[in-house]
């Protein structure tokens, strides 16, 4: 795919001043500069600073209408969907501040996927569930088009489940295999990132485990953002965590840092459930 | 601890641990002060108490590390509450450990009172050792209870005072033993006395370590940190 975000893994700028210095550099995927997101009036993300590491897992965590949702779709400006909403500052990915007018949006989703809370599977076959993006994008032939979709199903782990059945709508598919779907959906038109807004929250824990299994396999390849209400579960998936309250993010570091020794008192606080 | 969890129930079950190791700490500080007592004035009878007293300490022990289980599978506790937990787990089985060295000297004070060979003040040979562990051992467990990292700093620095009075015993008790070797069998239990109160200073220190590790996160074991920190207190 010939993107203008393509440069992006040549990227390498270093991590963020408040990580642990004695640790290797990690290169950085998408770094964000005094973002702020408003709805209408109401300012829903203040100067927030962050660097997303390039094949790590960063986690949000923090309260109900802290921003974490909302910063996740800053991201691959998910909030242009709705008139009203509007970003300030710099998000900066293959070496473009994806905020700025002009910015192929269509081609930025494709490079930074999402998946969503409850899962959102189109109504029409598995196989169409994959290829229906990919054709968005590329111009496979059949036999490449197959070789994609189980390609993507074997990353998403769903292969094996629906080999026999790729003809069958993805409605009928289980809760769990539907997220997977989705995650393969995803993975389908080989973006760069993925951000999971909540991927687990409407599953059971057998197919929450199977999803976190998928999330550790996945960092291989992509760079992820999970949003989180399970703290365990963040600490479980992600390298790095980012703790935010009211718009704005409190802390930011390596996750086992965070949930042994947080550096500040309200993070330790939420972590601890001594929040409110 | 600072603030409280928004479920009581936590704060309740975090309590009932902290209460408890105070409870096994306080159990064990009398069973060491019961032990000196025992080899200062050749009571058998108390000796035999102290010894029975450590089964008491043993069960303690087993029910800390089951209710610290308990709460990790039920809380699944982060940041300071595990560091608490996990330096909790730990802390009980210095204290245990102690309680075993307190037998020791019970066992030791029993063993030279049946051999009759009492006639040496083997007491006065540790008075002064045995008064800065038993010193050592209660400002630990109050350094734990208070969670008083500062105080717990002082105390690390204070177990090389402990070792140094320990190597002097040994030394005192070689010489005596070379003079007259009669006295090699009591010297000998007097020797073990020693070496159980200076293990008693090394599990205090120990203590106070955790102690540090709770409130600033840090794992200071095998390091110099206390020295570090009273030669710069900033």
């Amino acid at each position: 795919m010939n993107s203008s975000f393509d440069t992006v893994n040549a990227s390498t700028d270093s991590v963020e001043n408040n990580l642990n210095t004695s640790k290797p550099i990690v290169p950085t995927t998408i770094k964000i500069s005094g973002l702020n997101f408003f709805y209408g009036a109401f300012q829903g993300l203040k100067n927030v600073n962050l660097a997303i590491h390039e094949k790590k897992v960063t986690a949000f965590i923090g309260p109900s209408g802290c921003g974490k949702s909302t910063l996740l779709r800053t991201l691959n400006r998910m909030y242009d969907l709705y008139p009203g909403q509007r970003a300030e500052g710099e998000i900066l990915y293959g070496g473009r501040n994806i905020l700025q007018p002009g910015q192929d949006v269509n081609m930025l989703r494709a490079k930074i996927g999402m998946v969503f809370q409850k899962p959102t599977p189109f109504p029409m076959s598995v196989y169409e569930n994959i290829a229906f993006g990919v054709r968005l994008y590329e111009n496979l032939p059949k036999g490449e088009m197959d070789e994609r979709v189980e390609w993507a199903l074997n990353k998403a782990a769903l292969w094996n489940e629906v080999k026999d059945k790729l003809n069958k709508s993805g409605l009928s598919l289980s809760g769990g295999q539907q997220q997977r779907l989705c995650i393969a959906r995803g993975v389908a038109v080989k973006p760069d990132v993925l951000l999971l807004d909540e991927p687990t929250s409407a599953l059971d824990p057998i197919s929450t485990a199977k999803i976190e299994e998928l999330i550790s396999e996945l960092k291989e390849d992509y760079t992820i953002t999970i949003v989180t209400h399970n703290m365990q579960q963040a600490a479980r998936c992600s390298d790095y965590t980012a703790y935010m309250y009211l718009g704005e993010l409190v802390e930011f570091g390596e996750t086992d840092h965070i949930f042994m020794n947080p550096g500040k008192k309200e993070t330790q606080d939420y972590i601890t459930g001594r929040f409110g | 601890m600072p603030g409280v969890h928004s479920s009581k129930q936590y704060d309740l079950d975090l309590e009932a641990i902290r209460s408890k190791v105070l409870l096994m700490g306080g159990l064990v500080e009398s069973q060491f002060h019961d032990a000196i007592t025992c080899f200062r004035t050749g009571d058998t009878v108390r000796a035999d108490q102290v010894i029975k007293g450590d089964e008491a300490v043993n069960k303690l022990e087993v029910s800390l590390d089951d209710t610290c289980s308990h709460l990790i599978v039920r809380r699944q506790p982060t940041a300071n509450d595990l560091r608490t937990v996990m330096a909790t787990v730990k802390v009980i089985t210095d204290l245990e450990r102690i309680g075993d060295e307190a037998t020791k000297i019970a066992r030791a004070a029993k063993s030279i009172q049946e051999r009759g060979a009492s006639s040496i003040n083997h007491y006065e040979t540790v008075r002064v050792i045995a008064s800065s562990a038993s010193e050592m051992l209660h400002d630990a467990l109050d350094a734990f209870a208070r969670l008083d990292e500062k105080h717990a700093t002082l105390l690390i620095a204070q177990d090389q005072l402990i070792d140094h009075e320990f190597r002097s015993i040994m030394r005192n008790l070689i010489t005596f033993m070379m003079e007259d070797p009669r006295t090699i069998s009591a010297a000998l239990d007097t020797l073990w006395v020693a070496k159980a109160i200076e293990r008693i200073g090394d599990h205090a220190k120990n203590i106070a370590e955790y102690v540090i590790f709770v409130v600033e996160g840090k794992d200071i074991r095998h390091t110099d940190y206390a020295a570090a920190k009273l030669d710069n207190p900033a």
